[in-house]
């Protein structure tokens, strides 16, 4: 969420779910929410349906929500920067930008102003194929909307220019005002329940707990006091997409890995499993013999969720707990006393008596999380951080009045093609993501009934044009095929896709569409591009 | 905002314009028992269970979709009201196989367990819970015992046994107002009238997503969560209030637990969801107690597996860290924690791995 943090000094969503009911105008695009994120579907739906506020979809393909919105943008995949841009342009163009606001709160107008002058509705047209009168009546709706919030998800980021993307919304919302009010803000919907909470514990090669940079000689010291050591690493770590690399070049020896399945989930999966097995050492750390853990050398059962106490932080930095409600299964046990019984080992001594303990020192030591204890979140329920001191409520939205960085920073950005277009030889773009009946790499979801019978495996979705081009009928099983490998699903050929664009999930492995992705990477974020390759299909 | 005040059983009540009497009620702690009625959707008045005397109307009132009103004079358990309660209790007992509560209440006058109808409800319903109160039995009239009822189980997840449907309308509220999945409606207007999903196809052919909302609302025991039928009775299960364990929206949950085992979920009326979950949160929980579960470690051996006891495993883990570190040096070494564990957890392994290792190649997978 590098995007936001430049933009705004914070990347974590802005507002909370429950105020999508009652904003003024919704935005959403790069989201299946009601697949992705069923239940803030709800919201949404709830919001447009019985409560008549607008919703505006901007999405290539007829996702649910498109029978709930006010108006359904299609842009041809990777252009989402030229849409953004256009928006802001007829903003501007109609003098329905937020002056004062942009005036006292933001910085980096002027350039914004200048790049966008040149995406008029037209030429936004030619790129990306939205209609240009489209494009003015969601600039309006959305510009004269007192509160007016934006939800993204992964169609935004895994793109080579998802950190552009995501700087492009911000640009939008501080345009119009739209960033600490309620109601409004940049929403980014986490896709995994502890996304968010593995980022603020530190689960990152920059930083520590609470953002505290690593490459900060005080917030160093401050950490190497709390935790007794004498000194801790200060340099940037490896992100995941570096690891894999760096272990051919001989960079990375071993690698403990605690419940993550990168042979699926990785952009470029064969590639993966090559880098996996040269590792001197590898240790994983899950519930299930995962695709990763086979590759292992040892294998260390842990307990899920069910089994244990602790918090986990939602999408909208709300802090929940969850409690032991079985006993472990076998001799699982939990991640944290795994690592401690392996801390031990290794002459450090960890030593806690449960999660609660842990949670205290946490919050020692993370100042947003400082007012949040287990005993206010059995009486008060889930707390959303900032929460500085054990009086403070709660932060329900973020950058009230100020943003994290002081000034809102407007940031101008051109279009640029995806790295991957469609040519001669394969004309089609294949798209990956969710579906509602599974969930990322299958581990959990394709182990109950109920979610298999639904959705019992891979296809490959395709628009009916495509389907007729190609002879291609319903339930036929195809090959799809990129530059980097293969994989032969069934069809299913639906409206929601659009032409010359086909649709993959990503959650199997037998099938895994990342074999088919490319690992071209977003220079910031490191996020790859798995929104967008070019594939060629044949009947299988 | 304004205050009004009404008079409630001779009580005085506040309430604010455009409170119905029921909110008005509930607010004061008044307790007015309801049916059909389901928070957060539109009242539609449809079973009379609420009803009321208001001083002046002519009829009685249903409480829950009647707008309080400044100086009304309401009685919420006049011999009136009580009269008319049993009379719609009594109507629907009659209407499907609801004689769980002939048992129930007869037993000591030789009434046979055999005859008796076994619910998955039976402690849960509300219906069942009013008859309790309001002494009600299942009258003579009822439907003949050869009445067909549409009854389906041909998915894993939700069976539907309209025998015992009692016509409240609150599944198709939970479905198109909660959830705005827009599945489900009343079908078939007039004595024939059922809930049906598009085309009246079974829920596994239609337009349905497997929220489960509609059988979180169901009072009685008409829609059921199949995986926890012949489970144990209700008051034999503990819930334990978590969160999600799938997406990133953080439902909140109650496990229900029998004999140390996940019974079913079902949404807790707490933010962010308030009682609402999407499939994976209800029926997606098989996983916890799957046959597939690791339950020792793993140590391989000349390219397989072979299970080893805990102080081997992490023995041997200690010890090939430390090897790599001391020969390689700490920055070889690389960690991925996870978006599925806790923040506990999370916070412990880059400690772990910064503070005992000695390195930053600390990573999850955020990005993907
Ligand atoms: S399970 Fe959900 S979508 Fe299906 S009918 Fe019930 S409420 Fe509607
Ligand atoms: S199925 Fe249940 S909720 Fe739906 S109308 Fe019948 S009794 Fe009411
Ligand atoms: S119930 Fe569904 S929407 Fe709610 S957290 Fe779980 S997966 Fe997400
Ligand atoms: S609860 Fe009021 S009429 Fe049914």
């Amino acid at each position: 969420m590098a995007g936001l943090a430049a933009a705004f000094g914070s990347g974590a969503m802005t507002n909370s779910i429950a105020e999508l009911e009652d904003t003024d105008c919704i935005l959403v695009i790069g989201s299946n929410t009601t697949e992705n994120h069923p239940v803030i579907a709800a919201r949404i739906k709830r919001a447009a349906r019985l409560k008549h506020k607008t919703l505006i979809v901007i999405d290539p393909r007829r996702i649910d929500l498109v029978r709930h919105a006010n108006l359904w943008v299609r842009q041809r995949p990777g252009t989402d920067i030229a849409v953004i841009n256009g928006l802001m342009n007829v903003i501007i163009q109609e003098n329905l930008q937020a002056t004062d606001y942009v005036a006292a709160r933001t910085e980096g107008f002027e350039a914004l102003k200048d790049t966008v002058a040149k995406y008029t509705p037209e030429y936004v047209e030619q790129i990306s194929g939205v209609p240009a009168d489209q494009l003015r009546q969601v600039a309006r709706l959305y510009a004269q909307a007192p509160a007016a919030a934006i939800v993204y998800t992964m169609g935004i980021t895994q793109h080579t220019v998802g950190t552009d993307n995501v700087k492009s919304l911000a640009n939008l919302a501080m345009l119009c005002g739209n960033v600490g009010i309620a109601g409004g803000g940049v929403n980014p919907l986490r896709g995994q329940n502890n996304v968010q909470g593995a980022c603020d514990m530190g689960g990152l090669p920059n930083v520590f707990s609470g953002y505290q940079a690593v490459t900060d000689p005080a917030h160093r010291q401050k950490m190497a006091a709390a935790w007794g050591v004498g000194d801790l690493p200060d340099y940037v770590g490896m992100t995941m997409t570096d690891m894999l690399p760096a272990i051919p070049e001989g960079k990375l020896k071993a690698l403990y890995i605690m419940g993550e399945n990168p042979v699926i989930s990785d952009p470029d999966a064969d590639h993966a499993v090559a880098a996996l097995k040269k590792l001197d050492f590898l240790v994983v750390q899950d519930i299930f013999l995962t695709e990763t853990a086979q590759l292992a050398d040892v294998v260390l059962p842990a307990t899920t969720f069910a089994e244990k106490d602790g918090t986990f932080s939602n999408t909208e930095r709300r802090v929940a707990l969850i409690r032991r409600a079985v006993s472990a299964v076998g001799q699982s046990r939990p991640d944290w006393q795994i690592i401690c019984d392996l801390s031990r080992r290794l002459g450090y001594d960890m030593d806690y008596a449960n999660a609660e303990a842990i949670f205290n020192e946490l919050r020692q030591v993370t100042p947003s999380y400082a007012g949040i204890t287990y005993a206010r979140l059995e009486t008060e329920g889930g707390l959303q951080w900032p929460c500085p001191t054990t009086d403070h409520p709660g932060t329900m939205y973020l950058h009230k009045d100020k943003f994290a960085r002081g000034l809102g920073q407007f940031f101008a950005i051109e279009h640029r093609e995806p790295a991957e277009l469609p040519d001669a030889e394969y004309p089609l773009t294949l798209t990956t993501g969710r579906v509602l009946y599974q969930y990322h790499t299958g581990t959990m979801s394709r182990r109950a009934v109920g979610l298999v019978e639904k959705a019992p495996e891979c296809f490959v979705e395709l628009a009916p044009e495509d389907a007729s081009r190609y002879g291609i009928g319903e339930g036929e099983r195809i090959k799809v095929r990129s530059r980097r490998g293969e994989i032969t699903a069934k069809a299913q050929i639906s409206k929601k896709a659009v032409p010359g664009t086909i649709f993959v999930p990503f959650h199997y492995g037998e099938a895994a569409a990342n074999k088919l992705t490319i690992a071209a990477f977003d220079p910031v974020a490191k996020i790859p591009e798995y929104k967008v390759c070019a594939v060629q299909i044949e009947k299988g | 905002m304004a205050h009004s005040t009404l008079n409630i059983n001779g009580t005085t009540v506040k309430f604010t314009p455009g409170q119905t009497i029921l909110e008005a009620a509930r607010d004061a702690g008044i307790d007015i028992p309801t049916l059909c009625y389901l928070k957060g959707t539109t009242p539609t008045g449809s079973c009379r269970v609420c009803v009321v005397e208001v001083e002046g109307a002519r009829t009685l009132l249903p409480a829950c979709s009647t707008p309080a009103a400044a100086g009304m004079v309401v009685q919420t358990e006049s011999e009136r009201v009580v009269a008319a309660r049993k009379m719609v209790i009594e109507l629907l007992l009659a209407s499907g196989n609801h004689n769980c509560f002939v048992y129930a209440a007869q037993r000591d006058q030789g009434f046979k367990v055999e005859d008796a109808i076994f619910c998955e409800a039976e402690g849960e319903c509300q219906l069942q819970a009013l008859a309790e109160r309001y002494q009600v039995f299942p009258p003579s009239y009822a439907n003949p015992p050869d009445t067909k009822y549409y009854y389906e189980d041909n998915n894993s997840m939700i069976v539907r046994d309209f025998s015992k449907c009692i016509m409240c309308g609150r599944c198709v509220r939970a479905c198109c107002e909660r959830q705005v999945n827009l599945a489900i409606d009343i079908g078939y207007r007039g004595s024939h009238n059922k809930i049906v999903a598009r085309g009246d196809y079974p829920y596994i052919d239609s337009d349905c997503v497997f929220c489960g909302e509609c059988v979180q609302a169901c009072p009685v025991g008409a829609l059921l969560d199949k995986a926890a039928r012949f489970q144990g009775r209700p008051w034999e299960r503990t819930k334990v209030r978590s969160t999600c364990p799938y997406c990133g929206v953080g439902c909140q949950i109650d496990l229900h637990i029998k004999n140390g085992r996940i019974v079913k979920v079902t949404g807790a009326d707490e933010i962010p969801n308030e009682g609402r979950l999407c499939v994976k949160g209800r029926f997606g929980w098989g996983f916890v107690h799957h046959p597939d579960r690791l339950t020792t470690p793993l140590i391989k051996e000349n390219g397989s597996f072979r299970e080893a006891s805990w102080e081997e495993a992490l023995d041997l883990t200690a010890r090939r860290l430390q090897e790599i570190k001391d020969q390689d040096g700490a920055d070889k070494i690389g960690g991925w924690c996870s978006a599925r564990v806790t923040n506990e957890e999370n916070y412990l392994f880059q400690k772990f791995m910064r503070a005992v290792i000695g390195t930053n190649h600390v990573d999850h997978c955020a990005r993907l």
